[in-house]
């Protein structure tokens, strides 16, 4: 069984000589969902970088289902992995919310009703159908950032990736986008340190430090961890009991 | 953020106008501006034509009278020149009111006047019916160079990103007692540009980037379905038609 992201001993410095990859190795199955842990400065957004090309790595090498990162299979690694970014209004750049969601897919090269059906289940898989017709900056932050899930979700990706998805959300949009999370039938890499976020949606967690992965297990026992935390940077919310993890 | 607020020119509906072909509004508006421009200025019952036309406009697009002239306004800087014309201008003057005033001023003031306002209210329509996204395919199906009109959606999208950073920046500089009244305090408001600029930059590499992940390679795909039938142009071309007609009857009867 091929799996959906292998990364094998990927190592990249940025052309300023900054180096913030040592050789990082890991696999996601098929229809995992997995957490990426880290500090601030990991290296973690670099890694996304490389899974859909946009940075090609020095050493090692990226496979999507098979179909290795390379210049001549970029059109197809990108509908492969869908990038959702922190920042929704660099996501969304169209006039409207349908133009943005279809924006990926035609692309692609579709076109008219075909086009069109993806755009409405791309919107209806985040709950946003109504909005379809409207400019994307008179939605909520939260509404915005769901459509972005939508711009990738069009692309039928096999693997999905979110950069820190819970950032700047209130807490019931963040529960709402935590109910779509779940609800889709796709493999998924959710880069962030909101570390209970991480322990609700994804049964595996990758704690990455200094440009490497330091840890990979099962999200829990690697959130019990208290010494393991600490090396990493990493910090429960206050009143978060990491002995209650043990027992679930 | 900028949550909630609807786009300041357009009055959503679903008028014969609204739902007209956006690239036929603005090959009509432009041609009945250049019939306007192009006729005589002596003839005033020509301008009273051009004007019920517009009235009839506004009333098939429902947009109100009172909001029309309200946005009539912002033609009154140019105005204001046109008012020093009949002062200053040289020539064969009259009396009105104990003032003595220019003729040939006067006639050029006018001419600036109803010319003016026949034009902006003719686009005041047009921005009252068309929303932006509209209007931005109307220019694309017109030939507009795709770089043009891919950068104006870019400016429209992104204004109220930026006015939004500019106002957090303003009250996170007033908020430490920043109170510039002399033009020599003005260092933290350029700063302020300044940062804006490198930040609006960074913002636009992010933007690329997150185009680039979702396959753009160089072009905008073509999305919004805006051909337009021969009766939907014909339907347009009446009313600058109609005014090119008046046009040249004006000059026949000079």
């Amino acid at each position: 069984m091929r799996a959906a992201l292998e990364v094998d001993g990927v190592a990249f410095a940025y052309p300023d000589g900054h180096q913030a990859l040592f050789g990082v190795s890991f696999r996601i199955e098929r229809g995992e969902r997995v957490a990426l842990l880290g500090p601030n400065g990991a290296g973690k957004t670099t890694l996304v970088l490389h899974c859909n090309g946009v940075l090609l790595p020095g050493a090692g090498r990226v496979t999507v289902t098979g179909l290795p990162v390379a210049p001549e299979h970029l059109k197809e690694i990108r509908r492969r992995v869908g990038i959702v970014f922190q920042d929704p209004d660099d996501q969304l750049f169209m006039p409207t919310v349908a133009e943005d969601v279809a924006f990926g897919p035609a692309n692609l090269g579709l076109r008219g009703a075909e086009l069109e059906t993806r755009v409405k289940a791309a919107l209806a898989a985040v709950g946003m159908e109504e909005h379809a017709t409207r400019p994307p900056h008179h939605l909520s932050f939260g509404q915005r950032r769901r459509v972005a899930v939508a711009t990738v979700l069009a692309m039928e990706p096999d693997i999905l990736i979110l950069d820190e998805p819970s950032s700047n959300l209130d807490p019931a949009s963040r529960r709402e986008l935590a109910e779509i999370v779940t609800g889709l039938d796709v493999t998924i890499l959710m880069v962030t340190h909101d570390l209970p976020y991480a322990l609700q949606l994804c049964p595996r967690a990758l704690v990455m430090n200094g440009g490497a992965i330091t840890a990979d297990g099962p999200t829990a026992e690697l959130l019990a961890d208290a010494e393991l935390l600490a090396a990493n940077r990493l910090e429960l919310p206050f009143g978060f009991d990491p002995a209650a993890l043990r027992v679930r | 953020m900028g949550a909630g607020h609807a786009h300041p020119l357009y009055l959503p509906g679903t008028s014969p106008l609204h739902r007209a072909r956006p690239q036929c509004k603005i090959a009509a508006t432009l041609l009945f501006v250049l019939a306007v421009v192009a006729t005589p200025r002596e003839a005033f019952w020509a301008f009273g034509v051009y004007a019920l036309g517009l009235l009839g406009l506004a009333r098939a697009g429902r947009v109100p009278l009172g909001l029309l002239a309200r946005r009539l306004v912002i033609e009154l800087p140019f105005l204001l020149f046109a008012v020093f014309l009949p002062v200053v201008g040289q020539g064969e003057r009259v009396e009105v009111l104990g003032v003595s005033l220019a003729v040939g001023g006067l006639w050029a003031a006018w001419n600036i006047v109803v010319k003016g306002t026949m034009g902006v209210a003719a686009s005041t329509i047009l921005a009252a019916t068309t929303p932006v996204a509209e209007l931005l395919g109307g220019l694309d199906r017109l030939r507009l160079p795709k770089a043009l009109t891919t950068i104006a959606g870019f400016m429209v999208r992104y204004a109220d990103v930026i006015a939004d950073e500019v106002r957090r920046m303003r009250i996170a500089r007033i908020s430490r007692g920043h109170d510039p009244r002399w033009i020599w305090q003005a260092r933290a408001v350029a700063a302020s540009a300044g940062t804006l600029f490198i930040r609006s930059y960074e913002r636009g590499e992010r933007v690329y980037l997150a185009m680039v992940s979702r396959g753009y390679a160089g072009s905008m795909p073509e999305l919004q379905e805006l051909a337009a039938t021969r009766a939907q142009w014909l339907a347009a071309l009446c009313l600058p038609a109609a005014a090119a007609l008046v046009a040249i009857t004006a000059w026949g009867l000079r």
